[in-house]
């Protein structure tokens, strides 16, 4: 259990998907204009990182590593399929945020509405397959890959609410006007980063 | 005499290879249009590997690369892609794409690829390729989606070039570590330069994309309203 704690606030705070790996920075930008929409757009991305990761997790160890087909037989025991990784982790998660979308759409069109845009974008937010790679490189079991999604994700929400917040209040201040708009928000995202750096102190 | 004529009125359509609006495909994404700096697209990898001008270098072949042939791919079927579900479709091509590259890498540059990690995988997410193809390459044909992938690979390598010139020259001290023509420029120099760390954190990386940003748009006058 404290192990699973231990993954959870690193994910969040020390390998913040955001500040530490600068993974799902084009959304990340782009939608960090208001507070609520940022929110929104953050909750689905907790809830797609933290089913695709698993999801990936069994795929990872019951198709595509090696010999990891034994339980087919011994004929598969031999089978490396590790080069198909990436397209198959990108189709799982491609599939499993059209999926959500037709879901949402059916049960919730109130939430619908207000996400609409943001859904499909989620398939090529960084931050998903990025934990998905992660999770591959690192000795995680199914219940710590979870845990691991889970926390990536409120990491990435936390960074968007922070950063919409900042810059809600940026638009009454006077900025140069080439630095206006991009270039200010890249500054406060490294100075931010900065911040966050206090956070690698912690020994888990 | 009918088909020289027809064959006149072909020509007059097809346009040359290199016409202007070609040209402006593969020099808009340079300054005007840039991937990175006006349309925000792929930022993560241009923080993530500009700590050395190498790395820089092998990413920016790697991304040309495979945007111009998705692009030119995804071109050549955009007639025939169901609507609903031409995120998969393009993501199955540009992964494709991607994963040659990744096996050239881990074939011929070994530890290059091992110091890109993740980085090659997410060439498939990298924004650029899709922004591009959902831009471009779904509306146009072929040729010009090849030289419009080809260009804003330019312009993000470019970008990402530059970042990692400074990067490197202010943080390590060195220019064009691990490549034949390596070069200690302090050291060369007699001075005895002790690397800024701040530059070599993704956090430098992103005030000098800012500081970049901010020197583009005061030379070319681009405004973002707010």
């Amino acid at each position: 259990m404290e192990n699973l704690i231990n993954i959870g606030i690193r994910s969040i705070f020390i390998d913040n998907m955001i500040f530490a790996y600068f993974l799902g920075m084009c959304s990340f930008l782009a939608i960090s204009k208001k507070v609520s929409t940022s929110f929104g757009l953050g909750l689905a991305v907790v809830f797609v990182l933290s089913v695709t990761v698993p999801i990936n997790w069994l795929i990872q160890n019951y198709v595509l590593n090696a010999g990891a087909l034994a339980w087919l037989g011994d004929d598969f025991a031999s089978v490396d399929l590790n080069f198909l990784q990436f397209i198959v982790f990108i189709s799982v998660i491609a599939a499993f945020v059209q999926l959500t979308e037709m879901a949402v759409e059916k049960l919730s069109p109130a939430l619908y509405g207000t996400l609409g845009i943001f859904l499909p974008l989620i398939a090529v937010n960084c931050s998903v397959l990025g934990a998905a790679l992660f999770m591959v490189g690192r000795p995680y079991n199914l219940t710590e890959a979870t845990v691991f999604g889970f926390g990536s994700g409120i990491g990435w929400l936390l960074a968007i609410v922070a950063l919409a917040g900042v810059r809600e209040k940026m638009k009454y201040s006077n900025v140069p006007a080439p630095l206006r708009g991009l270039g200010i928000t890249f500054i406060l995202v490294g100075l931010m980063s900065l911040g966050f750096l206090s956070f690698l102190g912690f020994s888990m | 005499m009918s088909t020289a004529v027809q064959e006149v009125v072909q020509e007059k359509k097809s346009e040359p290879l290199f016409s202007k609006k070609n040209k402006k495909l593969l020099s808009n994404p340079l300054d005007i249009d840039n991937p990175i700096t006006v349309q925000v697209l792929g930022i993560c990898s241009a923080l993530a590997i500009t700590s050395q001008v190498k790395p820089a270098i092998v990413m920016s072949l790697g991304l040309t690369f495979v945007t111009a042939f998705s692009n030119l791919f995804i071109s050549m079927l955009r007639n025939t892609i169901p609507s609903r579900i031409r995120i998969i479709v393009q993501l199955a091509i540009v992964s494709v794409w991607v994963i040659m590259v990744d096996q050239l890498l881990k074939a011929y540059v070994y530890d290059m690829a091992k110091l890109m990690s993740v980085y090659v995988g997410l060439i498939i997410t990298n924004c650029i390729v899709m922004g591009r193809l959902e831009a471009f390459a779904m509306g146009n044909k072929p040729w010009p989606s090849f030289l419009d992938g080809i260009g804003n690979g330019l312009g993000y390598g470019v970008i990402l070039i530059s970042m990692a010139f400074v990067r490197e020259l202010f943080g390590g001290g060195t220019l064009f570590k691990g490549l034949p023509f390596e070069w200690q420029v302090f050291k060369s120099m007699g001075i005895a330069y002790q690397g800024n760390g701040l530059l070599l954190l993704p956090a430098g990386a992103c005030i000098l994309l800012g500081i970049i940003i901010w020197i583009q748009r005061s030379i070319n006058g681009y405004r973002e309203s707010h």
